[in-house]
């Protein structure tokens, strides 16, 4: 980047625009920079003798700097020991800390800006930690070695402590010496075989003890002297500007000590948060619905169908996705399913929130940031400064499932935007309240399938007809649209069902509707996990066949082996079905990983469904953390099986019809099953483990259901149609 | 009009209007942000804290409803009480969002019954959403914090 120095010497505009617009236009205008070299023009890197992801302190002490935010998923803990084991650090005094916003140091090497998102965290460091932690270990060994005059294959490292030559140092005393050797370029690694701390059950979280005793930071909690709090008057509906606003009333409120018109609404600024509540209560603002969505989602449902039936509108453009061979030859009697998918809001437990100070052209910011390069883009372009001198300090965040992480860094902006208006650096938290969180679209779109199969003679699928119809989430992408939204149709797209079929003429449409939507926990397979798993499930009934059967004999023709050995690990792990109760099982890919659900559940006439045990099998490369593996997997059944049960968000004339837990239903404890996961041994390198466990258990429940005699599920949630 | 209420064993006088939820009192003027907010209708429980004794939803608790009791938040319970060294143990948080709230309640269970059975836990732990899905461990440190606490010597009696 240094080359390009001149460059930024023109004045600030000038440089914003080159950064900028280079990331707009999704390519690099300045020959030899990446994107995330760019994004991090105007950043200030001060790294150590031990490079960006480690420093060691006098005392030995070894801290891993996390490139990646820690939302829940157990990253930290993963990524800490990814470096302890390579480094041979005593994993009970390593502790973790959160990476600054500098793309060019800690992009995610997924997605090429520093982010996390798609279950990548773990995969994408894996090799970078590795080798960082590899070199630390190299330097202490050599330094050891020049020391004691013991060849360097004669040193050893265990525990922080490096001894050789019948000498033993530890880090701390080493330290000096170390950190003045010269880090190899490429460090030799470990065997696999050889690790003694990745794949044990040691590999805890490090932030159970803040996480129980109410000192761990969230945005929520951010508190400094002269820090005021802000909350927003929304538009009732996406689309809708402010019209006009009388603020005298809130004004009043004591307390409040600004009200400001900003792009998304009307800012109520005050001293407390209690205060900017009942000041913006006080507000009255008057809304331009002219340019608003005003649909209803039952209509647009409606649409939806209409287009996938070949009823839409002229111009409704579809896109192959997985086409071969010519679906006329389609001969004999069709099976026919449709399904549809309500939207969903994430519903953090931690409603969005932001802590922004601008002073000038400056902002330094506070908060959960899950994409902090576009976070920076979207404040440079308010602020008018380059996107690398905007500072993020990024703090945990009480859940995301993908909220935190959008092209418009909505929230973000909005902050941002009353925190100029505030000025002078002053702190300025923007709170939002449940209700806020709720009505703010980013939902999961609502997704219509529509499938047409027919068989062949010995009961397996010959031709394969898919409509899938939604909203596209990569629109509004800074590096555009791609021809095609792989976030639509992964999960289909990969299928080995669809593998194993000679004929298949799959498409997806993504008509425009003003409500933003965004990728939820596991994203598309939120949806055709279920599409795909179900319709299984009904063409092995149709065929005659046991439909654990038929999945295997579909994945031998499609050779999907990791398909069949975690089908084949949860069964035998499941045991029996217990007496009273059905079981459905479901297989899925997602994130690089292959998890295997089965279901036992109770169906009772009149009653909701029950899930009370799921047995899962996980396929996801070396497994890291087996207890926090477990953990996500348990995580994400609930996820997953709250949406399946509950979960929907309905407009009524374009406006959110739920507005908190009252009336958007989310799982609680006796509605909990337990889970029991079991990790397949691999060798791979590791793969997702954040978001798989959440698309299966929705068609594991679906087949539960078909199991006990029920009809097939054609629509989310469950409760609408079942009980 | 002043109030008092007693906060983790200190009586403190507070500036908050009679009808300031108790979440904000104890957040924004008392600077204790282990309670959190998540939902402003006694419907998630993130906000629990316990009022003599008792879990209550501190975001739908006015601050004047409860003057002269005694309150303890997350804050209170010390770091190392058998609930939290069980919530440690078994690593029950993910985002940790919801945990001071779960584990208030579940001290509060403890509190009042020693060794609670699944029925009772799910009783208790109902008001409590965690959307990352910890539930199968918070009902597995319940009875982990149940052991831990039978084994401690017996507390030494308050005198009043």
């Amino acid at each position: 980047m240094n080359a390009h120095t001149p460059v930024d010497a023109a004045d600030p505009s000038r440089r914003e625009v080159l950064a900028v617009g280079a990331v707009v236009a999704g390519s690099t205008l300045l020959v030899g920079c990446s994107i995330g070299d760019l994004m991090s023009l105007g950043a200030d890197a001060d790294l150590g003798a031990f490079g960006p992801f480690i420093k060691i302190a006098d005392d030995g002490q070894v801290t891993v700097v996390s490139k990646h935010i820690e939302f829940g998923q157990g990253t930290h803990a993963g990524l800490a020991a990814i470096v302890a084991e390579e480094m041979d650090a005593d994993w009970s005094r390593v502790r973790v800390e959160q990476a600054p916003a500098i793309a060019k140091v800690y992009a995610n090497l997924g997605m090429g800006v520093q982010g996390t998102g798609g279950s990548t965290a773990i995969a994408n460091s894996w090799m970078q930690l590795r080798k960082a932690g590899a070199a630390a270990r190299a330097m202490f060994v050599k330094a050891a070695s020049k020391k004691w005059a013991v060849p360097e294959s004669q040193i050893t490292v265990k525990d922080s402590v490096v001894s050789g030559g019948g000498q033993t140092a530890t880090f701390a005393e080493l330290l000096p010496e170390a950190s003045g050797v010269k880090p190899p370029e490429d460090p030799k690694l470990k065997d696999p075989k050889t690790f003694t701390l990745i794949g044990t059950q040691r590999v805890r979280r490090k932030d159970s003890q803040v996480k129980s005793d109410g000192s761990a930071r969230f945005t929520m909690d951010v508190q400094e002297k002269g820090l005021l709090v802000a909350m927003v008057a929304h538009a009732p509906k996406f689309g809708a500007r402010v019209k006009s606003f009388d603020d005298a009333g809130a004004l009043k409120v004591p307390g409040v000590v600004a009200v400001h018109e900003i792009p998304s609404g009307v800012a109520v600024v005050a001293q407390s948060t209690w205060a900017a509540m009942k000041g913006r209560e006080a507000l009255k603002v008057e809304w331009d619905e002219s340019k608003a969505e005003t649909r209803s989602s039952d209509q647009l449902m409606a649409q939806f169908r209409d287009i996938a039936a070949g009823k839409g509108p002229a111009d409704v453009k579809w896109t192959p996705f997985n086409s071969k061979g010519d679906i006329a030859t389609a001969r004999g009697e069709a099976f026919e399913a449709t399904y549809d998918f309500p939207y969903l809001a994430h519903a953090a437990m931690e409603p969005m929130n932001c802590v922004a100070r601008v002073k000038g052209n400056n902002a330094t910011l506070s908060f959960g940031s899950q994409v902090p390069t576009v976070d920076q883009l979207n404040t440079a372009r308010i602020v008018g400064n380059l996107p690398g001198a905007i500072k993020i300090e990024t703090l945990f965040a009480g859940g995301s499932f993908g909220r935190r992480a959008n092209f418009q860094s909505d929230y973000v902006a909005e902050c941002v935007h009353i925190a100029k208006k505030v000025g002078k650096g002053t702190p300025v938290k923007l709170v939002w309240t449940r209700e806020d969180d709720m009505r703010a679209g980013y939902f999961r779109p609502i997704v219509h399938h529509a499938v047409k199969i027919t068989l062949d003679d010995e009961g397996f699928p010959a031709t394969w007809r898919h409509r899938i119809v939604t909203q596209s989430i990569m629109k509004g992408s800074p590096t555009g649209t791609p021809e095609l939204d792989e976030t639509a149709v992964e999960g289909a797209h990969s299928s080995p069902y669809l593998k194993a079929t000679p004929v298949v003429d799959a498409q997806v449409a993504l008509p425009d509707v003003g409500v933003p939507v965004l990728w939820w926990r596991a994203v598309g397979a939120t949806h055709t996990a279920l599409v795909m798993e179900h319709t299984i499930d009904q063409l092995a009934r149709k065929a005659g066949k046991d439909p654990v059967e038929y999945r295997r004999a579909l994945y031998r023709k499609a050779g999907a082996q990791r398909h069949l050995a975690v089908l084949d690990l949860a069964l035998s792990k499941a045991g029996p079905v217990p007496a009273g109760q059905v079981r459905g099982v479901a297989v899925h890919e997602s994130f690089g990983s292959v998890v295997a659900e089965v279901a036992d559940v109770v169906v009772a006439d009149g009653a909701e469904p029950k899930v009370t045990r799921v047995v899962a099998a996980v396929d996801c490369g070396v497994a890291i953390s087996p207890d926090q593996i477990a953990a996500q997997i348990e995580g994400g059944i609930c996820y997953g099986l709250s949406a399946a049960l509950y979960g929907e968000v309905t407009l009524k004339d374009g406006a959110v019809e739920q507005t908190n837990f009252d009336t958007y239903r989310v799982l609680r404890m006796t509605e909990a099953p337990q889970v029991e996961t079991h990790i397949l041994p691999s060798a791979n390198p590791p793969s997702g483990v954040g978001e798989p466990g959440t698309p299966v258990i929705g068609a594991a429940l679906a087949n539960a259901l078909l199991a006990a005699g029920r009809p097939p599920v054609t629509r989310l949630p469950i409760v609408r149609t079942v009980v | 009009m002043a109030i008092t209420i007693e906060v983790n064993g200190k009586a403190l006088t507070v500036a908050a209007a009679e009808d300031t939820p108790l979440l904000w009192v104890i957040r924004d003027e008392l600077g204790l942000t282990g309670t959190k907010y998540g939902c402003g209708i006694a419907q998630c429980g993130a906000c629990t804290v316990q009022v003599n004794g008792q879990p209550a939803r501190s975001c739908s608790t006015p601050v004047g409803a409860v003057a002269g009791m005694k309150i303890t938040t997350i804050e209170g319970l010390g770091g190392h009480h058998p609930v939290q060294q069980a919530w440690v143990k078994a690593d029950v948080p993910q985002c940790g969002y919801c945990q001071s709230g779960q584990i208030m309640s579940a001290a509060a269970l403890l509190a009042e019954n020693k060794s609670p059975t699944d029925a009772d836990i799910d009783a208790a732990m109902a008001g409590n959403i965690c959307r990352c899905g910890t539930y199968q461990r918070i009902r597995a440190a319940i009875k982990d914090a149940a052991a831990i606490a039978a084994a401690l010597p017996a507390p030494i009696q308050e005198d009043r």
